[in-house]
Order: C-alpha cells, then sequence, then structure tokens
C-alpha cells in the first residue's frame, strides 16, 4: 500500500470530519437545549459558501470573502431563529421537520434566483493553492489549512463552553432551563445566541469547503443529513462526542472511497468495484449509526448532565 | 408526551360531545367518498374539455395519494413520524425496473415481488426502528432509505445515479396492459379507493384504536396487557407493502425510476401531503396529494422559482392549519 497516497487520504479525511464537526456542533447544540430538529442547518452552509464565493470573486480575494461570510451568516442566523426557529422550539418534531423543509425549499429557491442554477468556484490565493512538504510528504497547502483553522475553531469553541461565564449559561440551559430561568438566566437569548452561532459555524464550514468542491445549490440539505448521523452518533447535544463521531464518519467515508473499489476489485470486475466502492462507503456510514442506535441508543458519548 | 399529558389529552377529548367526532369522521369519509367520485368522472370531463393533459396530473396526484395514505397509518394513526418512507416507492418502482429489464413483464409477478420485498424490507428495518422512539426514529428510518438509496446510486448496470428506463410496462394477461394510460388509471383508482377504504376501516376497528391509545401513552397500553411493539410492526409493514404498491403503479406510470425518488426530500414532501390534507384522515392524503401537485402546476407555470412559494406555503401550513385542510373541513382544529 502507497503511504503518501494513505497519508493523503487520513488527511482528506481528517479535513472531511472537521468540516463535518463545524455543522454538527451547531446541529447539536441547537438539538440538546432546545430540542429543535433543524434540517435548515444547511442553509447557512450554503450561503456562507456563497456569499464568500461572491465577495472572493468580485475582489480577487478569498480572505476578504471569507471576512464577509462570517459575519453575514451569523446574521442570516438570527434572522431565522427569530422569524422561524423561535416558534418551534415547543412544537413536536413533526412539525419542525416541515417548517425547516420548508426553509430548506425558500433558501434554495432564494439562491437560485440570486446566483443563478449554475454553481460558483472559488479561487485560491497562490500561498494557499499550493503543496507543502511535511516531513518528506507532499501535501496540499489548502487541507492542511482547513485542518488547522477548523481545529482552532473547535477548541475556541470548547473554551467558550467549559471556560467562560457564556458557556457555563449555555450548559446551565442545556441541563435544565427552567431552573436557570429561575436564576435569572434570559433562557431566549441563549437560544438565540446559540442557534446563530451554530449557523456561523455552519458557515464557516461552508466558506472553507467552497475553493474544494465549489458552492452549489443542495449542497447543504446533503450535508446536513451527514451531520445528523454524526449527532446522533455521539451522543445529542455532546460537543466531545460529535467531535469524535465526525473524525469517524469523515475517516470512513473518504478512506472507503479510496480503498473500497481496489477491495472489491479483487471479487468483483472493475466496472462493478469502481460504482460500488463509494456507494459501500456511505452505506457503512448509516450502518454505524444503525449499529450504534441499536447497541447504545442515546449515541457513545452521551452528555452527561442529562 | 409524558402521561400527565395524556390524561389531560384524553379528558379533552373526552369532553368533546361524542356526536361532533362521529360527526366530524362521517364528514371526512364523505368527503373521501367524494373525491373519488369526481376523480372516477374526470376522464370524461377532461376529454369533453380537451385537457387530457391534466389526467397525468391526477394520475400521479392518485399514486402519490396511495403512497402517502400508507405513510398516514404511521404518522397519523401512530405518531411514528417515519422520514424514510420514499424508499418504499423505490423498492416497488424498481421491482418492476429490474424485472422488466430480465424480460419479465408479467404484471402479478412483477406486482408481487414489489409488494413482497417492500413488505419484506419494512419487516426487517421496523423490528430495528420500531424500538427506537422520537427523533432517533425519524434517523434511523432515514438511514434506512439511504442504504437503500445507495445501494441503488452504486448498481451501475441499473442506471445507477442516471436511473433506469423502463420499456415494457406490467400486463396481467392479455387484456390488462398498464400501459395503456385509461387502463392505468381506473386501476389506480380502484387501488386508491381500496386503500382508502381500508384506512376508514382501519381507524375504527381494535388494531386502529390500539396504535392511536399506544400512540397517546405507550406504558398505559402495555400495562392493560397489549404489547405495542407487535402492533406497530404490523402497521410499519402494511404502509411499507402499500407504498411499495405506489411504487409499482409509479414505474408503470413514469416508466423510468432514479435513487432520487428514495431521497429525503421525496419523503419530507409525502408528509407534507398528509399535513396538507390531514393528518390521521381518511380524506387527507388524497386531498393533500391533489393540493401538492395543483400547487405544483399552478405555481410551476407561473415562474421557475415556484418552490419559494412553496416553502412558504408550506411553513405557513405547520405554523396555521394544524389539523390540514381536512380538518377545517370537519370543522376542528385540532389534530385527532
Amino acid at each position: 500500500m502507497n503511504t503518501v497516497l494513505l497519508i493523503n487520504q487520513l488527511l482528506n479525511g481528517v479535513q472531511l470530519g472537521l468540516i463535518l464537526f463545524l455543522l454538527a456542533a451547531g446541529l447539536s447544540l441547537v438539538f440538546g437545549i432546545m430540542d429543535f430538529i433543524n434540517l435548515a442547518h444547511g442553509v447557512s452552509y450554503m450561503i456562507g459558501a456563497y456569499v464568500c464565493a461572491t465577495i472572493a470573486i468580485a475582489t480577487n480575494s478569498f480572505i476578504l470573502g471569507m471576512i464577509a461570510a462570517i459575519p453575514a451568516t451569523l446574521v442570516l442566523g438570527f434572522a431565522m431563529e427569530w422569524l422561524i426557529a423561535r416558534h418551534f422550539y415547543k412544537r413536536d418534531h413533526l412539525d419542525q421537520v416541515l417548517a425547516t423543509f420548508g426553509l430548506v425549499l425558500c433558501a434554495d429557491s432564494a439562491v437560485k434566483y440570486i446566483w443563478g442554477p449554475r454553481g460558483l468556484s472559488v479561487p485560491l490565493p497562490a500561498w494557499l493553492s499550493g503543496q507543502i512538504e511535511v516531513l518528506g510528504v507532499t501535501l496540499p497547502s489548502y487541507r492542511l489549512f482547513i485542518v488547522a483553522a477548523a481545529a482552532a475553531v473547535a477548541i475556541g469553541l470548547w473554551l467558550v463552553i467549559t471556560q467562560t461565564r457564556a458557556g457555563m449559561m449555555v450548559r446551565a440551559s442545556a441541563s435544565n432551563e427552567e431552573m436557570a430561568r429561575a436564576l435569572g438566566i434570559e433562557t431566549r437569548w441563549v437560544f438565540a445566541l446559540v442557534f446563530a452561532i451554530g449557523a456561523t459555524l455552519a458557515g464557516i464550514a461552508g466558506i472553507m469547503v467552497a475553493p474544494i468542491s465549489g458552492a452549489s445549490i443542495g449542497m447543504g440539505s446533503q450535508i446536513v443529513i451527514l451531520a445528523l448521523v454524526v449527532i446522533i452518533i455521539g451522543g445529542i447535544g455532546s460537543i466531545g462526542g460529535a467531535f469524535i463521531a465526525a473524525l469517524g464518519v469523515g475517516l470512513i467515508d473518504t478512506l472507503g472511497r479510496a480503498y473500497l473499489p481496489t477491495i472489491l476489485a479483487a471479487v468483483f470486475s472493475p466496472a462493478v468495484a469502481s460504482s460500488a466502492g463509494p456507494s459501500l462507503a456511505s452505506i457503512l456510514i448509516y450502518l454505524t449509526m444503525t449499529f450504534v442506535l441499536i447497541f447504545k441508543p442515546s449515541g457513545l458519548f452521551p452528555p452527561a448532565n442529562r | 408526551m409524558t402521561d400527565n399529558n395524556a390524561i389531560v389529552a384524553t379528558s379533552a377529548e373526552r369532553s368533546e360531545p361524542v356526536h361532533d367526532a362521529v360527526r366530524g369522521h362521517d364528514r371526512d369519509f364523505l368527503a373521501a367518498l367524494l373525491i373519488l367520485f369526481l376523480l372516477a368522472l374526470a376522464p370524461f370531463i377532461l376529454n369533453l374539455a380537451g385537457q387530457d393533459f391534466w389526467l397525468d396530473v391526477l394520475l400521479r396526484a392518485m399514486i402519490l395519494g396511495i403512497a402517502a395514505a400508507s405513510l398516514n397509518l404511521l404518522i397519523g394513526l401512530s405518531g411514528l413520524v417515519s422520514l424514510g418512507h420514499a424508499v418504499f416507492l423505490g423498492i416497488g418502482a424498481y421491482s418492476v425496473g429490474i424485472l422488466a429489464d430480465m424480460d419479465i413483464t408479467n404484471g402479478a409477478i412483477q406486482l408481487a415481488v414489489a409488494v413482497t420485498l417492500s413488505g419484506l424490507y419494512a419487516f426487517v428495518t421496523g423490528l430495528i426502528a420500531l424500538r427506537t422512539r422520537g427523533v432517533h426514529f425519524i434517523m434511523i428510518t432515514l438511514a434506512f432509505a439511504q442504504i437503500i438509496y445507495f445501494i441503488m446510486v452504486g448498481l451501475r448496470q441499473f442506471g445507477g445515479d442516471d436511473g433506469l428506463t423502463i420499456n415494457f410496462t406490467s400486463t396481467f394477461g392479455d387484456r390488462i396492459d398498464l400501459g395503456q394510460k385509461p387502463v392505468l388509471y381506473y386501476v389506480v383508482l380502484g387501488v386508491l379507493a381500496l386503500v382508502l377504504l381500508s384506512f376508514s376501516r382501519i381507524i375504527k376497528s381494535d388494531f386502529g384504536l390500539l396504535l392511536k391509545a399506544a400512540k397517546g401513552s405507550e406504558r398505559r397500553v402495555m400495562a392493560i396487557g397489549f404489547d405495542p411493539f407487535r402492533y406497530r410492526l404490523a402497521a410499519y409493514v402494511a404502509a411499507g407493502a402499500v407504498c411499495g404498491l405506489a411504487g409499482f403503479l409509479d414505474a408503470n406510470f413514469t416508466s423510468f425510476v432514479t435513487p432520487e425518488s428514495m431521497s429525503w426530500t421525496n419523503s419530507a414532501e409525502l408528509i407534507f401531503i398528509i399535513i396538507v390534507g390531514g393528518l390521521g384522515t381518511v380524506s387527507g392524503p388524497i386531498l393533500g396529494a391533489l393540493i401538492f401537485l395543483l400547487l405544483e402546476e399552478f405555481l410551476g407555470g407561473l415562474t421557475t422559482y415556484w418552490h419559494f412559494w412553496f416553502g412558504l406555503f408550506l411553513i405557513a401550513v405547520v405554523v396555521l392549519a394544524k389539523g390540514g385542510l381536512a380538518g377545517l373541513l370537519n370543522g376542528r382544529g385540532a389534530r385527532t
């Protein structure tokens, strides 16, 4: 087996895992704290990518695109919470699924109206589009950049939640909303903030994948399902669980796509193997979730305080 | 729902005069009969008006109505929110497609395979899924749909991502060929009528009552000596098999099947249909399917961005009309 290739695939897997974590973190917090199933979580992922792409193309600077897109998704997050989500926290999951599905349809159409049916691709600055040699292995520098940036965001999130007063309020609201309110925490604001931060994290994920796979309509509704799988595996409401599950899912997907066709080719014809391999990788993810639900219904790492 | 809520809910339902509930059900049942009657007349009227195109819309609505009615058994009656129900449409349609690909066009064989495979898949996945609750049930049904979705994407010999064109329609003997539009129309209408009438019987049966009771309070149903799991599994298998039948009909109608037909957005559309029509009602699924397709035709004719207005409509329906349009028809705002 080719070691350089393996290292590259591992890097890709970790990168996908971290992107999934950025999506899953917000989803898991919103779900864990407000009991709100948000299928429209992918909307800010998509909008982040589109805003970043537009600014980056106009100014020819990816960094400017990034700087513009992050506050844009934050505002979008507050708007979605205020207009839609907040009215559904106390409703049953069925209503939440439908309302957020409606939101997905609206957002996809709006994007089609504003940016047209064709996707956008984002140019990378020269210093990010090259390759870097690390310990004798050549790696694409942008993937390393994603890993570093996403890891920094993940650590930042963890620090905010565990070390700050605001984080304490979030944790208090999560474990017992009524008690938190009785102690003088404005849970309404905590909810709005959590939702908006979650949307921003998803937006950052969208910004980061934009240079790799471009911005396209429907990019959010596909990946939000994977992010949901991640939080089910990790345990709803658990950030640490989401982190580990996201890395696991990212690695299964990437390594499966890379190596399953080769493994299958030993048994089946090459044509069958090359088309069935990637599918099998996706199926493996859903089977993993199924097994987790059978043996540990509340996820691998359920939050301790609930 | 906690037990306390269940007590409040049941006593609230009880305080409603009985004859009102009965009248509501009767009105719903009459609405279903009226729609079926109009659908039976539609081909003649449309033919006179020279609007044969609308026949296709009605056909699609009836097929979606059958699929939605099967989902109604799960969501409306049993409170089991499945976000993967479209998978059975796909299994039914692919059964026709793959068998036709192997030159087997005997409708009886295709139908048997479509319904058996759907029922079997529902049985196997139901054994696992029905042990979970709430959002986990939503996610696990979604996962089981995604698994079949990716299997069909991966099977390149059956079209993979691009889908499978079905060159032969199902035939029953020499007489009945589902490729003929009028034949297909009345077969679909017959199936729809059968499904809706069965549903109205199930609602009143002990089986339906038990599913409803288990939706309200699982613990109490167990306390009086019934195991809700077995009844739910039976409902799940029946719903899967009926939806597979809808898939069988759909394959004959469109002569085409893609993995996309099993995507979660299609499952969400089925949920939308029964919510708009009225959760747990007899007329709801077909009413919702008609509204869904009329909206699609109407908005789609006005603008390419019709999904935007459709999405807004969807949100509005969830916010405003809790009992769906059939609920308004029955003069009741609350869900059954």
